[in-house]
């Protein structure tokens, strides 16, 4: 039978989901997030709704955690969670 | 259908947290068509096969032998998304599992509206079960952003070094000639939109068309961090209305709704400015560019 | 209209005799082989063969999915998704509509999908021509295909239920085309024998595919990305996947073989295999050629042996795979081969004509080989033809003569 986690018996180019497919994208970087707790909603208040950085982050490298988490190794450094922040709670500072 | 159906206004934190596209992927940074598709997956779930053509999105999905999505994927050739989407549906409706997997179709602008036209047609005309999705970043940004039937008037690209003299094609207009029954239009920009709207998408049967304005920051020339905003620029001026047409009624998505009034449509100048494309612009072509734009408003106005 | 003769006897109970086209006998093999899905656009002259199957769709003789495509790109193209998802699918086309699905067609070989498809041969335009040549089928020789050759409409229905079997077989996975030739067997009625239902599901049970996504829901992949030149990680770069492609194709004459073996002792028919000889016993002439130009050169055998000229027939069955060392089996005793190719590879010579000489290239016998160009568009290949160029070819082996230039029979020159 063809299995295609096998190099040897594969017949056709099937690929299975690995994470950093592309390696760590987080070498593309030359702006790095760094994030600011002490703005974050999320940390001033147990109440507050948030998230915005998880959902506009394209790279699926912030998790939607109380207080968010940044994945560096694989965060492309585009800015969006920072630009996108209403609370100013992510910046960019040069690599 | 239309109370049936309506979904509540959507707060980010909302959104399910089970992701499908993996990190550490090929997409350019700041890609819009990342975070479409990553919000398009988690609306479609598990239970999908989705079919992909030749455009950023093969990228986006890895080389052999990995991948960054973990869902069924079927690679197909760039103008035969719908046709493959149409296979598909066939072959799961002869195993009787055409109501238990939803297939989706996402191509580009040019593998929609230009080289995949064709099988588009047919397969609605067909009234396919599946839901064809065009990303559209208005130029064939996989090849190095040539000018494709989506790309707007005056956009620089590749082929078109003084820009572009024709308009972007109307290709929900063209699904809606098609008479299926939904057709949305939406915006990386506003995510929550983009969730709601494949949801919606997944209740109907037979084809459903999704046409998503993705700002491409390499190939519009835009700084990366300004993706979200670009595509509030588009909605806002009315250049890239949102809306839906459910059974052949079209409604007017809530971020599109204030460009009924003229007045308080942002002017044009204020999105192209902000764009390397359209750099070169001269004020004659602005002025007619937000003529264009203004007469496009009139044109939705008759079908609503 | 279709006669039925239903068989009486024990073992071949179910079984009956029509009067079928070679188009009708295509879709009842269809019908048998119980495909899920049949993606199809019309073309002449191949469109009976899916008018039939949509008459046994509405019928409800025939359970598949019809997808009616707006082209034969898309047919293709939903074929190849169809069956990566788990179905059985089966198609036909035939010239032009076999030229717009070229691309689609390599694809389906390199995703290594047991497809079935009949190519009713046509002439490939412009000029239109609506009649038979092998030029369409020949034009797709190198897309990764299997392609057989039919010569009666009982060989085409055989053919596309061992074709399922070959396709589908665990060490092979690669789509065939079962190709006949237009009018001459697709419009012309003769009796086929159909097996009963019972015999063909013995012979080809349900679907066998090494990719059926519709059973991955639950562990998703991913299904042709783009492949790197070398390997990643010890996975096969795009070379290595040719490669097997390629070694695969070359096993699938044994495969054939054995497969029509298993069919001829349920079905009492045998087609030879992967060539067919007639009259080859004590031949010293072998005429090459394939389906129409095949049964046409039969024609003349009793001819030319009624002059003294001992000359029999190698019909190619199976042309891709090009089955090299059983042609050179079959020719080890003739002093001489004349090949009637209904098609050109453009600047070259005939296809056939080419490709049988590269077999016999470095091999101890090497008969001399001359080619003729016969029958395209539709221009009758009669039999003064193959008697003619039979002795035009003697006359050139007893001067030791090997023209460059093609010789075409039966054209205003």
């Amino acid at each position: 039978m063809v299995d295609y986690k096998d190099p040897k018996s594969t017949i056709a180019a099937v690929q299975v989901p690995s994470e950093g497919e592309a390696g760590k994208t987080g070498s593309w970087r030359s702006f790095k997030p760094v994030f600011n707790p002490e703005k974050c909603i999320l940390i001033k208040s147990e109440k507050a709704r948030c998230h915005i950085c998880w959902m506009f982050c394209p790279e699926v490298a912030i998790t939607k955690s109380r207080p968010p988490t940044i994945n560096l190794d694989y965060c492309k450094g585009c800015g969006i969670c920072s630009t996108e922040c209403p609370h100013g709670a992510i910046t960019m500072k040069k690599e | 259908m239309m109370d049936m159906i309506e979904t509540k206004r959507l707060r980010p934190d909302d959104l399910p947290e089970q992701e499908f596209l993996l990190p550490g992927n090929r997409s350019c940074a700041g890609c819009s068509m990342s975070l479409y598709y990553r919000m398009a997956l988690k609306a479609l779930g598990k239970k999908t096969i989705i079919t992909v053509p030749a455009s950023c999105l093969t990228v986006l999905h890895g080389l052999y032998h990995k991948t960054s999505v973990k869902m069924n994927v079927v690679h197909t050739t760039f103008e035969t998304t719908a046709a493959s989407a149409s296979g598909i549906v066939a072959a799961l409706e002869a195993k009787g599992l055409g109501d238990e997997i939803t297939v989706c179709g996402f191509a580009g602008d040019g593998g929609t509206s230009d080289i995949g036209i064709q099988g588009l047609s047919g397969a609605a005309e067909r009234n396919t079960n599946f839901i064809y999705a065009c990303y559209d970043n208005e130029m064939y940004s996989n090849t190095g952003t040539q000018r494709s039937g989506q790309t707007p008037y005056m956009a620089y690209t590749t082929t078109t070094p003084h820009g572009k003299l024709e308009h972007k094609k109307n290709m929900p207009m063209i699904m809606h000639a098609h008479g299926i029954p939904y057709i949305a239009t939406s915006c990386s920009s506003y995510p929550q939109d983009v969730y709601a709207k494949f949801k919606k998408a997944k209740l109907f049967t037979g084809t459903r068309y999704i046409h998503t304005l993705i700002p491409c920051p390499p190939g519009w020339g835009f700084p990366t961090d300004q993706s979200i905003e670009m595509g509030r620029l588009a909605v806002k001026s009315g250049i890239f209305p949102l809306f839906e047409i459910i059974d052949g009624k079209m409604f007017l998505s809530p971020e599109s709704e204030r460009c009924l009034d003229p007045s308080k449509r942002l002017k044009v100048e204020e999105y192209l400015k902000l764009q390397g494309r359209f750099k070169h612009i001269q004020p004659e072509h602005i002025e007619y560019y937000q003529e264009y734009v203004d007469n496009h408003w009139n044109f939705i106005n008759q079908f609503l | 209209m279709e006669l039925k003769h239903e068989s009486n006897s024990q073992a071949t109970r179910g079984r009956h005799v029509e009067i079928l086209t070679g188009n009708h006998a295509a879709s009842h093999a269809a019908r048998m082989a119980r495909v899920d899905v049949v993606s199809a656009y019309p073309i002449t002259p191949q469109s009976p063969v899916v008018e039939k199957i949509s008459e046994f769709i509405a019928s409800g003789e025939m359970s598949a999915r019809m997808i009616r495509v707006e082209s034969e790109q898309s047919a293709m193209a939903s074929c190849i998704s169809a069956s990566i998802t788990g179905a059985r699918v089966f198609t036909a086309t035939s010239a032009n509509g076999l030229a717009y699905m070229n691309e689609q067609l390599a694809w389906a070989a390199g995703t290594r999908l047991p497809l079935v498809m009949c190519v009713v041969t046509r002439a490939l335009a412009a000029p239109w021509s609506v009649w038979t040549d092998h030029q369409d089928a020949i034009s797709q020789r190198d897309t990764g295909w299997m392609q057989v050759f039919c010569e009666d409409n009982q060989e085409i229905y055989d053919t596309v239920l061992e074709a399922y079997k070959v396709a589908e077989n665990d060490n092979i996975f690669l789509p065939i085309m079962v190709c006949f030739d237009g009018y001459i067997l697709s419009h012309t009625t003769m009796p086929v024998e159909l097996l009963s239902q019972n015999e063909v599901d013995t012979f080809l049970p349900s679907f066998n595919s090494h990719l059926k996504l519709h059973e991955k829901i639950d562990e998703p992949v991913g299904v042709n990305p783009v492949t790197l030149p070398d390997p990643r990680e010890g996975f096969p770069g795009y070379m290595e996947f040719r490669y097997r492609l390629q070694k695969t194709i070359e096993k699938a004459i044994d495969v054939f073989e054995d497969i029509e073996r298993d069919f001829a002792s349920l079905s009492g028919r045998n087609h030879g295999g992967v060539v067919r000889g007639y009259k080859m016993e004590d031949a010293d002439i072998a005429i090459v050629g394939m389906g129409s130009a095949s049964s046409q050169a039969k024609k003349a055998i009793p001819h030319l042996r009624e002059q003294g000229i001992k000359a029999g027939v190698l019909t190619i069955r199976l042309f891709r795979p090009f089955p090299k060392a059983r042609i050179r089996e079959a020719l080890k005793n003739v002093k001489q081969v004349v090949v009637f190719d209904r098609d050109v590879a453009y600047g070259l010579e005939g296809a056939i004509s080419a490709e049988l000489k590269s077999a016999l290239y470095n091999r101890k016998h090497q008969p001399h080989v001359q080619g003729f160009i016969v029958g395209l568009g539709g221009r009758d290949f009669k039999t003064e033809h193959v008697i003619h160029g039979t002795k035009m070819a003697m006359e050139y082996a007893e001067k030791n003569e090997v023209p460059d230039e093609t010789k075409w029979l039966g054209v205003d020159k």
